[in-house]
């Protein structure tokens, strides 16, 4: 089906993405080709199929309950976590004011 | 003595270990070569301090007696992966200055085994692309040109494009790439060198900037095949940090390296005879299979019957999945904010997400959106996931009657830069053959096994069973025995 | 059938509830990387790479979260999932460092359970009703945002991002604000016992989603609204008044109920329309790519299930076989805490009944007034137990034993101890009571009188007064058979 550009805004909307009208009429184009070129995939009888969940057979690991057992997945790290941040203060990462 | 920098992985390790030459003569040699081939744009940083580093070390530890399996091996890295203090951008400008404080698993493991860095490689933005055009920081060039008079830059391929100009222009013995839907096969092909994505979940994805989870794998590339299993060997390996990662020990690739193929039957699939396709890949293919029955193997037609869907089933996977995965570039926590004045932090995100992300990777989080938003889910993803259990089971039932599969890596030759810029189908459609092992996770590599008309390179792909990286590689190693490979590109930068 | 109505002016309305109940597992580290879950840590070190969602970052499931949302699962009865996955669930806010919650939608680790809530005739809830829980899934927290700290700025701190939780979701089956407290109170209770979940309202450990819906009885559900986050039973029930009572009044005045998220007040009391989450609702869910799916093996269920403790309902049941009586049962299995230290005390001796009483009046009253918790009790149940035997033996009296016990809170001391320090054993010597028998009766001549001429009251009298020149120490029993002799 085709999109236009009102779903054009509303995805990039969803996605937190600014487009301007320019570019919203030209992802309007792209988008439909690539839309339309995807939905062959309807042709395929997939009666009894299920969706792919693992790719190669593996099982899923659990962890054991232990705090900080590899820095590298642990805590007590906040220089680390904050050495890139825009905003960083006080040990906080710092956003626009948030009215909830 | 040879030229160092004209020396493979092996040559190089065991050269070093000989005493013929120094860790920092190689070190040295390779950083010339980057420091003097800036037209190719193949890194987006030079390190050439952590080269020469590594390389006393590994000079050190030749003198101890305490020698790495890689020491004195300096390579490129593929700017996908973090590096502990050294930018890492997946060549957006969402993360252009973002300087991780971890480093890769796969990295550390090179590191660990006596690598040096000689840089962060180019590549196309989050890895999304086939010619490296989408990068931030600007197209990579091919070494190679057409022999048609004219002066044409060609695209090295993508994803893993500055890893594939690197190594075919000399200026690293090798470098690691990522494999989403050919990201390092077809560059391979596209330069005249080989590269191999190992079965999902071989190499840990801990600290790779994530494309589409579960298609991701990381994997060498390099000048033969041996130096693939060299450098595969050191980047594969259990991982508790990825809950994907294979728990297996690693095979002694290298070791059992053997091009004798008896007893060993190689399945051509019917379905990648495409029409219309150039006749010189068909041609090469057909010499490809006159090789491999050379080196002992029979050769069985096989089918797989639902290749012709594999483009549009990864096409809704991949985006699905990175619209996600790409959700964390939101200003917040590292890489860039754009904040309007006034602007709220809903606004934050948008103006930073329209100003960080490329024309590409915005065109994919679009699809992926969309694919999963509301009333669609169903009829796209979920659809396009029953349809990849249909590919993997394709070839679950080819590999009853083979033992590996030959095909051609990609459809052409490098093309020029900018010619499928405008078309995102065209562009897409370079992955035709590369995809559908990606879907089903399966090993394959691409290796060069002749040059077309225009003096261009092109590489036949070996797809094999999962686990089965050695049939693959020796293989892989029969055709690079008998194609006799050694075309380079004129040095013109 | 609870008869909680709203009165409006078209006649009388009834509420329907629903709750989801997130509950923070008890777990060391968090549900997807090893950072601490501990309350109360400075800003952001409690954060990992992972839970920071720096790029590459990927999770791996704790194994205890798991074990601990599967034996929640037993414990309501529900069926376990032996297969599960986990789904993204995709939004953009400042507390949600990925991009995305990992949550489960479509196949979540528990399925269908269910509750009972013990009847309560002062609260409008006439008998024992089953509430169903449609599931319990594993999903991660948030971060947290604060808003006070700087004038234009929120400050971010995600020391909470990535914990576990269990989002508990019970069927739409409750109709009062009573029955939903209950609910909440007896799923507390169960978490608790279970241990996986302290159930610490004031820090967060658990908190309720409220959805509220009103009709004419009889009639289809209404639309709901969903009150988010609130964190104490008072006020859920408080959301559940003013909510239901907000609905009948804008029906009744020609408006419409609007499906949509609410935030609770507490101080005004009142809810409010969230309009910052309103353009969020398209959540994308599709299963976690970094994961595989979740298989649980016999063994790891086997396990779980024979870790489970003695719950609430089977506790209470064993203590009223064993002639406690109902209120005691209740009280004394409200709390996981009480009961342990009610079961130690069986175990050490104590006659069940006799303990009961003793518990729940002698041994809270003294909490009370020292402003304690059970778990640290001045006084151990063995300790406990030794002072009931002394009792139960005729060693002392009741009446002794109080004194006892108030010197044991003071000093610490051991109830025989005490009893053979203080020489506050009792007597059944018979000769030196009919002595004092005798001096009480002859110095209350007109009193025995009364009592022979038909006053039969006055016989505790006289026991009073035979105990008090014994210095309570006598056996009552033998001066009641004493005293009935003396006086014909």
């Amino acid at each position: 089906m085709a999109i236009d550009q009102a779903t054009v805004r509303k995805i990039a909307s969803l996605a937190r993405i600014a487009i301007s009208d320019a570019d919203a009429a030209a992802m309007e184009g792209e988008l439909n080709g690539i839309l339309g070129w995807v939905e062959q995939l309807g042709e395929v009888d997939v009666t009894g199929v299920e969706p792919m969940t693992a790719v190669i057979p593996n099982k899923l690991r659990l962890r054991d309950d232990v705090i900080d057992a590899d820095p590298l997945t642990g805590g007590n790290r906040r220089d680390d976590i904050l050495a890139n941040a825009p905003a960083a203060q006080h040990g906080f990462f710092g956003v626009p004011k948030v009215i909830e | 003595m040879t030229e160092l920098t004209n020396l493979t992985v092996a040559q190089i390790r065991d050269g070093h270990r000989a005493g013929d030459f120094s860790a920092v003569e190689v070190a040295e040699a390779f950083n010339a070569n980057v420091a003097g081939a800036k037209a190719l744009n193949a890194f987006i940083v030079e390190t050439p301090e952590h080269a020469i580093a590594a390389a006393k070390q590994a000079d050190a530890d030749r003198a101890a007696g305490t020698l790495k399996p890689l020491s004195g091996v300096p390579i490129g890295m593929k700017d996908l992966f973090a590096t502990n203090g050294v930018q890492t951008t997946a060549a957006s400008h969402m993360l252009e200055g973002f300087v991780p404080r971890y480093e890769s698993t796969v990295s550390q493991k090179l590191w660990d085994a006596g690598c040096g860095m000689l840089g962060k490689l180019n590549l196309d933005q989050f890895a999304m692309g086939s010619s490296n055009e989408t990068s931030y920081f600007g197209n990579v060039i091919s070494p190679w040109k057409r022999k048609d008079g004219g002066n044409a830059a060609l695209a090295p391929g993508g994803s893993s494009g500055g890893s594939s100009s690197a190594i075919a222009a000399r200026l690293c013995p090798a470098a690691t790439g990522t494999d989403t839907g050919g990201s390092i096969r077809q560059p391979a092909a596209f330069t005249g060198i080989s590269g191999i994505k190992p079965t999902y979940g071989r190499c840990s994805r801990w600290g790779i900037v994530a494309f589409a989870s579960s298609l991701d794998q990381a994997g060498p590339m390099a000048r033969d095949v041996r130096d693939c299993a060299i450098m595969l060997e050191n980047m594969a390996g259990f991982d508790p940090k990825d809950a994907t990662s294979l728990d297996m020990a690693v095979p002694n690739w290298e070791a059992a390296l053997s091009s004798d193929l008896k007893g060993k039957t190689v399945g051509i699939p019917k379905e990648y005879r495409l029409e219309g396709i150039d006749p010189e890949i068909d041609a090469m293919w057909d010499a490809g299979i006159a090789m491999l029955k050379d080196a002992g193997a029979a050769v069985v037609e096989i089918s797989l019957p639902h290749t012709k869907y594999a483009l549009p089933t990864y096409y809704i996977i991949a985006p699905a999945e990175a619209s996600s995965n790409l959700a964390r570039y939101d200003g917040v926590r590292y890489g860039l904010r754009d904040l309007p004045e006034g602007a709220g932090l809903q606004d934050m995100y948008a103006a930073t997400r329209a100003d960080g992300f490329g024309p590409e990777v915005k065109r994919r989080i679009m699809i992926g959106t969309y694919v999963l938003s509301a009333g669609f889910y169903d009829a796209y993803y979920t659809q396009a996931q029953k349809v990849r259990t249909l590919i993997a089971r394709d070839f679950e039932a080819a590999f009853g009657s083979c033992d590996v599969i030959l095909a051609p890596t990609a459809p052409s030759a490098a093309f020029g830069l900018g010619e499928k810029m405008a078309d995102p189908l065209a562009m897409y459609l370079n992955d035709v053959f590369a995809v559908p092992a990606s879907l089903a996770g399966l090993p394959a590599m691409s290796v060069p096994a002749a040059l077309n008309r225009e003096g261009l390179p092109l590489g036949l792909q070996i797809i094999g069973k999962a686990f089965d990286e050695q049939g693959v590689l020796n293989a892989g190693l029969a055709i690079e025995e008998r194609a006799g490979f050694t075309a380079r590109a004129e040095k013109w930068w | 059938m609870s008869d909680y109505r709203i009165k409006g002016e078209t006649g009388e309305w009834e509420v329907v509830i629903g709750l989801e109940v997130h509950a923070q597992v008890t777990s060391n580290a968090k549900l997807f990387s090893g950072a601490a879950t501990a309350f109360g840590a400075e800003p952001n070190t409690q954060v990992s790479l992972v839970d920071a969602a720096m790029p590459g970052m990927l999770p791996v499931p704790n194994r205890e979260c798991i074990r601990q949302a599967v034996r929640t699962g037993m414990a309501i009865e529900a069926q376990i999932n032996k297969w599960s996955r986990f789904d993204r669930k995709n939004y953009f806010y400042a507390d949600l460092p990925q991009g995305y919650q990992i949550s489960q939608l479509y196949h979540p680790l528990v399925g269908e359970g269910s509750l009972t809530i013990a009847a309560d005739e002062k609260a409008g809830i006439p008998s024992d009703k089953v509430i169903g829980i449609e599931r319990i899934h594993v999903e991660q927290d948030a971060g947290k945002l604060m808003h006070d700290q700087h004038p234009t700025m929120s400050y971010v701190d995600l020391n909470r991002s990535g914990v576990a939780l269990m989002e508990i979701v019970s069927r739409p089956d409750m109709r009062s604000p009573a029955e939903a407290g209950a609910y909440v109170r007896k799923l507390r209770s169960i978490l608790r016992y279970v241990g996986s979940c302290d159930g610490n309202m004031e820090e967060g450990s658990m908190r309720a989603d409220v959805n509220v819906s009103v009709r004419k009885p009889g009639d289809e559900f209404g639309t709901r609204t969903e009150t988010k986050n609130v964190n104490s039973v008072r006020f859920v029930m408080a959301v559940i008044e003013g909510e239901a009572k907000r609905q009948v009044e804008l029906i009744e005045s020609g408006g419409t109920v609007v499906q949509e998220t609410r935030l609770y007040d507490p101080d005004r009391n009142e809810t409010r329309s969230m309009r910052s989450k309103e353009d969020a609702h398209d959540y994308r869910y599709f299963p976690d790519p970094d994961l595989l799916p979740l298989e649980l093996e016999d063994a790891f269920l086997d396990e779980c299930r024979a870790s489970l403790p003695e719950l609430p309902d089977a506790k209470r049941a064993r203590y009223l076989s064993e002639g406690i009586s109902a209120y005691n049962a209740d009280v004394l299995t409200a709390e996981v805490e009480a009961a342990r230290w009610f079961d130690a005390l069986l175990e050490a001796g104590a006659k069940p009944v006799a303990a009961a009483n003793w518990v729940t009046s002698e041994l809270f009253g003294a909490l009370n007034r020292m402003g304690r918790d059970i778990s640290d009790s001045p006084v151990s149940p063995a300790q406990a137990a030794e002072l009931l035997g002394l009792v139960a033996d005729g060693t002392i009296s009741g009446t002794i034993a109080k004194q006892v016990f108030e010197k044991m809170l003071e000093t610490g001391d051991g109830a025989a101890a005490i009893v053979d320090r203080e020489g506050l054993k009792q007597t059944s010597d018979t000769g030196a009571i009919e002595a004092e028998i005798a001096k009480v009766l002859a110095a209350n001549a007109d009193k025995v009188e009364q009592y022979k001429g038909g006053k039969e009251a006055l016989f505790g009298f006289f026991v009073g007064q035979t105990m008090k020149a014994m210095q309570g120490k006598a056996n009552p029993q033998v001066v009641n058979e004493l005293l009935k002799k003396a006086l014909g």
